[in-house]
Order: structure tokens, then C-alpha cells, then sequence
């Protein structure tokens, strides 16, 4: 545990995967951002980020607020440019958004002058996907998030956890391959949450995508990832990288193994060692 | 399990009681609405008769209505008649109306697009609201003449400002997530303008267009107070000149009755577009 917190424990279990795995598809190396405030003051955001990621796999990413995650999230994405370091997708470097990401954010975003089915097929309009070929695809992403015989329903109509399911077809109309979620279930009740973390799961297997999912909750970091990165405030940095071993597909009951006791009480105790659980 | 019962009891008593009680008791609007006008226009009647007022400071009821009446079995060309007179103000309005939007809601994209334009321009902006704008009038009737210019002039001048100010309104409100979602897509500016924030905007560009064509109706009519050949505001000039009062009161019911139409036109293609977005938030009035 001692060791845990500074970064070259963090990179272990990269090195140990370099060995028998083909690289990464997603390395982070040395990432940095720095914000300036109106006042004139530097906040650092994000300080010396280390990590990788491996093709088809599901990493957490968990932290108080104001750790940084979501501009994480939001650098990966291309949306906002590192200050310092680098990330790289397949081997390229990121500057700027990118075909190969969907991304989902913590309210689904659906425009409500649109249907269902016109919303999730928005990316196809933006990337100048044929609109048969991505009819096709909307209607069996539909299916796949349980939405079918809702295409032609307003976002107004269905409910949270629905709208949310709707979105996250909506950020794999394109076959992205990696996809970046930023809190998306954070807005939902326990239960739906729960049904929803069940359904995420699910839906990763059944496309193979690469994972990337920021929370606040230590539980749903645990659950679902391969890899649960810790993040600590002022700065932001990479506490940990906590590899979970439970066997997949995971079920709620899973939630009270020991197993998934022991990381998420390992996740709490760096994050009170840091002091940022008042 | 006994309260729910009775409720449902209760809930099927209404339902079979489906006549005009019931209909009166959920909409008790529908009946006092008229009921009220009924009983306002007959105290004017009785009061006009029973106080002896001369009928140039308040005239019957039945003498507006009678007013109305002559004003439209004359003939369509004479120009003593509502028809003539009240097509040239039509005719202004709609065209200063449509002139005075589309100017505004053009340049309302274009400033709201560009930052600094309208940083700079947002002070004269500011400071033209705050100008009554028919004060203007005298001035626009001598630039532009007696005849219909100066009027369709006023119409567009004062119908412009609402959109104008309306649509920067609502391209300045539009919601950062849905710019930030189509940023992720790496959609361009002129993707991310018609597909989130045209849309976007469009309840703030309705409740513009609602202001403009009340406005519409006064710039017309307070032109043709000015200077004007033709039109209903040279109507009720020449018959208050003629102590015609109830001519008056009958040419205010058609001017109401024109921007009315005009109200209810717009309604309906709001109702068409707009279906999505709650109604409370289309009606949202900025310039009034």
C-alpha cells in the first residue's frame, strides 16, 4: 500500500502487461494541465499523468470533485489541448477530436426537437456516414440498448435512465473504438444506476470497445473496471492504479465478495490518506 | 384500501357525467369569458342610455356596431370604407413585419457569431431599446414621404428590434453541452449552428416574433397618425375630426381584430415547430 501513491508503482502494472500484451492503445505519458483564472492565477489541473490502457479493456477512473477527471476525460476526447505531455491513441498523438471516440456525458444531451431515432443518428449527419448505412446501425445499436420500439418517441418521453441509454447508442453510431464516458450515470437513482451498471457491462462485452468511464463512486469504479485509476485533488494526480481481478460478466452479488470489498476499501483509505474524504 | 375506492367511485361519477355540466365545471372559463362580455357591453348600453351621454364622448354600443357595419357594406375602393383603408394597413404591416424580422434575426445571428461585433455594437443596441421608437416617426414620414414607404419604414423599425434582440438572446443561451457534444464529433461551425443552436434558439426567436407583431400594428397605425393618405390610423383622424366616435371605437375593433390574426398565425406555426419545447419557456418575453 505504502508505495502505492507515487507514480512508478503506478506504471507496474504497465510494464508487467507490455511484457505479454501488444502495446497500448491509449498512452498517457507525462500529461500535464495547467489552467489560468481570470485573476491571473495558475491552477493545476492535472499534474504528470502516467498511464496506459489496453485495446477492448474498461478503466475507471475514480476521484473526489475538483480531481481533475473530467479534464482528463476532456483531453483524451481532444477537446481541450495538455499543457504538457502527451497522449497518444494507437500510436498518433491527440490534437483534437477524433472519429475513433464516442463520448458520453453526465446528462444525455439529447435534442428534444429530435426523435429517438434522429438523435442517436446525429454523428452520422456531423461525419457524413450514408444515412441508410446508419439507420440500419441506429436501429440495431436500438436494440442493443433495449430502446427498440422507441425510435420514433422525443427524448422528453423517456425516462432518465432511458435517455441515457440512448445517448450511449448515440456514441457508438460511428464505431468508435474507444469510448470516453464522463459520469453518465451520475444524475440517476441508486437503482437505476445499479441496472444501468449491469447494462454497461453488457454492452462493452457485446461491442469490444475500450472503455474509458469517469465516477465519483468508488462502487462503480470497482464494478466495472479492469483497472480503477485513483485520483487525488489540488493537484490532480494519479494516486493508483488498482487492477480488479473479479470474472467477468459481474454480477451485483458481486459487489459483496471480498474481493471487491478489498479494493474498494484500499481506493477509500489512499483517498483518506490524501485527506480528501472530509 | 376503502379511501382508494371511494376515489375511484367518485372518479367514474365524473367520467359518466360527461355533458355540459361537467365540461362547464372543468372549464369554467369557456362560459364566464363570454358572460363577462355580455354584461360589460350591456352596462355601456344601459349606462349610455340611462346618463344621457352624448354619443360623441361615449356612443352605444349598438351605434359601434352599426359603425362597423356601414364601414364594410361600402364599397371595397371607396375610401371612406374599412376595406380600402384597412388593406393599406395590412398591406404595411405585413410587409414592414417581414422586412423589420428577417433584417433582425439576420443580423442577430451574425452579431451573436462574432464576439466582437457584438461587444461593440451591444451599447448602441442597449441604448436604441431604451429609444420610444415612434418618436422617430415625424422623421421617417419626411425622409420617405406621404405614401406607403414611410409606414412599411416604421413597421420594419420597430418589428426589427424584438427579433434582433431576441435572437442574440437566444443564440447566447444555448446550452454549452450541446455545442461541447458536437465539438466532440468534430462537427464544423456551420454543423454545430444549424444543427444545435438555430434550434436552440428558436423559442427565444417565437417569443420575438409574438412582441413584433403586437409592435407592427402600433408603427403602422402611429404612421399614419403622422402623414398618411390611406390607412385606419387616417380613418380615425378624420372621424374624431367629425366627432364620429362610435367610427372610432368601430375602427379600434378591426385594428384589434388584424393583430389578433396576425397573433394567432404566428401561434400556429409555433404550435408546428416548436412542439418539443415547453411552452411556459417559448413564451418568455424579453423586450416587452
Amino acid at each position: 500500500m505504502a508505495g502505492m501513491s507515487d507514480n512508478s508503482a503506478a506504471r507496474e502494472p504497465i510494464f508487467r502487461s507490455l511484457l505479454t500484451e501488444p502495446p497500448p492503445l491509449i498512452a498517457i505519458r507525462g500529461l500535464s494541465k495547467t489552467f489560468a483564472t481570470l485573476q491571473g492565477e495558475r491552477v493545476e489541473a492535472l499534474v504528470d499523468i502516467e498511464v496506459a490502457i489496453g485495446a477492448g479493456s474498461f478503466a475507471t477512473i475514480v476521484g473526489p470533485s475538483g480531481c481533475g477527471k473530467s479534464t482528463l476525460l476532456r483531453i483524451l476526447a481532444g477537446l481541450i489541448p495538455a499543457t504538457a505531455g502527451a497522449v497518444e491513441i494507437a500510436g498518433k498523438a491527440v490534437n483534437g477530436p477524433r472519429k475513433d471516440i464516442g463520448m458520453v456525458f453526465q446528462s444525455s444531451i439529447l435534442l428534444p426537437w429530435r426523435t429517438v431515432l434522429d438523435n442517436v443518428m446525429l454523428p452520422a449527419e456531423i461525419l457524413g456516414i450514408p444515412r441508410e448505412e446508419a439507420r440500419e446501425r441506429a436501429h440495431e445499436l436500438l436494440r442493443m440498448v433495449r430502446l427498440d420500439g422507441f425510435e420514433n418517441k422525443y427524448p422528453q418521453e423517456l425516462s432518465g435512465g432511458m435517455q441515457q441509454r440512448a445517448s450511449i447508442a448515440r456514441a457508438l453510431l460511428h464505431d468508435p473504438a474507444i469510448l470516453l464516458m464522463d459520469e453518465p450515470f451520475g444524475a440517476l437513482d441508486a437503482m437505476t444506476r445499479e441496472q444501468m451498471n449491469l447494462e454497461l457491462q453488457r454492452i462493452w462485452q457485446a461491442s469490444g470497445k475500450t472503455v474509458i468511464l469517469v465516477t465519483h463512486s468508488i462502487p462503480e469504479a470497482v464494478f466495472l473496471g479492469d483497472q480503477v485509476l485513483v485520483m487525488t485533488p489540488r493537484p490532480g494526480r494519479l494516486a493508483c492504479v488498482i487492477p480488479v481481478g473479479l470474472a467477468r460478466p459481474r454480477a451485483l452479488d458481486d459487489m459483496t465478495t471480498p474481493e471487491f470489498g478489498a479494493a474498494t476499501h484500499d481506493i477509500r483509505k489512499l483517498l483518506q490518506q490524501k485527506g480528501t474524504l472530509d | 384500501m376503502a379511501e382508494i375506492t371511494a376515489n375511484k367511485g367518485e372518479g367514474e361519477i365524473a367520467v359518466r357525467d360527461s355533458g355540459w355540466r361537467a365540461r362547464i365545471a372543468r372549464r369554467p372559463e369557456r362560459v364566464l369569458s363570454p358572460i363577462l362580455l355580455v354584461v360589460v357591453l350591456a352596462a355601456w348600453e344601459g349606462g349610455v342610455r340611462f346618463f344621457n351621454v352624448p354619443s360623441y364622448m361615449l356612443p352605444r354600443v349598438s351605434r359601434v356596431i352599426f359603425g362597423l357595419y356601414q364601414g364594410f357594406v361600402i364599397s371595397p375602393f371607396s375610401r371612406g370604407g374599412y376595406w380600402l383603408n384597412g388593406g393599406v394597413t395590412l398591406v404595411e404591416v405585413l410587409l414592414g413585419f417581414v422586412i423589420g424580422c428577417t433584417i433582425g434575426l439576420v443580423l442577430g445571428i451574425v452579431i451573436s457569431q462574432i464576439r466582437l461585433l457584438d461587444a461593440t455594437l451591444r451599447p448602441y443596441i442597449v441604448a436604441f431599446q431604451c429609444l420610444p421608437k415612434v418618436a422617430i416617426a415625424p422623421i421617417i414620414i419626411m425622409w420617405f414621404g406621404y405614401d406607403i414607404t414611410s409606414k412599411v419604414v416604421m413597421v420594419a423599425l420597430l418589428t426589427f428590434f424584438p427579433l434582433l434582440v431576441n435572437s442574440m438572446a437566444g443564440f447566447h443561451g444555448v446550452d454549452l453541452d450541446r455545442i461541447e457534444l458536437l465539438h466532440s464529433l468534430s462537427a464544423s461551425r456551420w454543423q454545430i449552428f444549424w444543427k444545435v443552436k438555430f434550434p436552440s434558439a428558436l423559442p427565444f426567436i417565437f417569443a420575438g416574433l409574438d412582441i413584433a407583431a403586437v409592435f407592427a400594428v402600433v408603427g403602422a397605425i402611429v404612421g399614419e397618425f403622422v402623414g398618411a393618405q390611406l390607412g385606419l390610423g387616417v380613418q380615425i383622424l378624420s372621424m374624431n375630426a367629425q366627432m364620429d366616435t362610435a367610427g372610432s371605437f368601430s375602427v379600434c375593433i378591426v385594428l384589434a381584430l388584424m393583430g389578433l390574426a396576425l397573433n394567432s398565425a404566428i401561434r400556429a406555426v409555433q404550435r408546428r415547430v416548436l412542439f418539443w419545447a415547453p411552452s411556459e419557456a417559448s413564451q418568455r418575453a424579453i423586450n416587452l
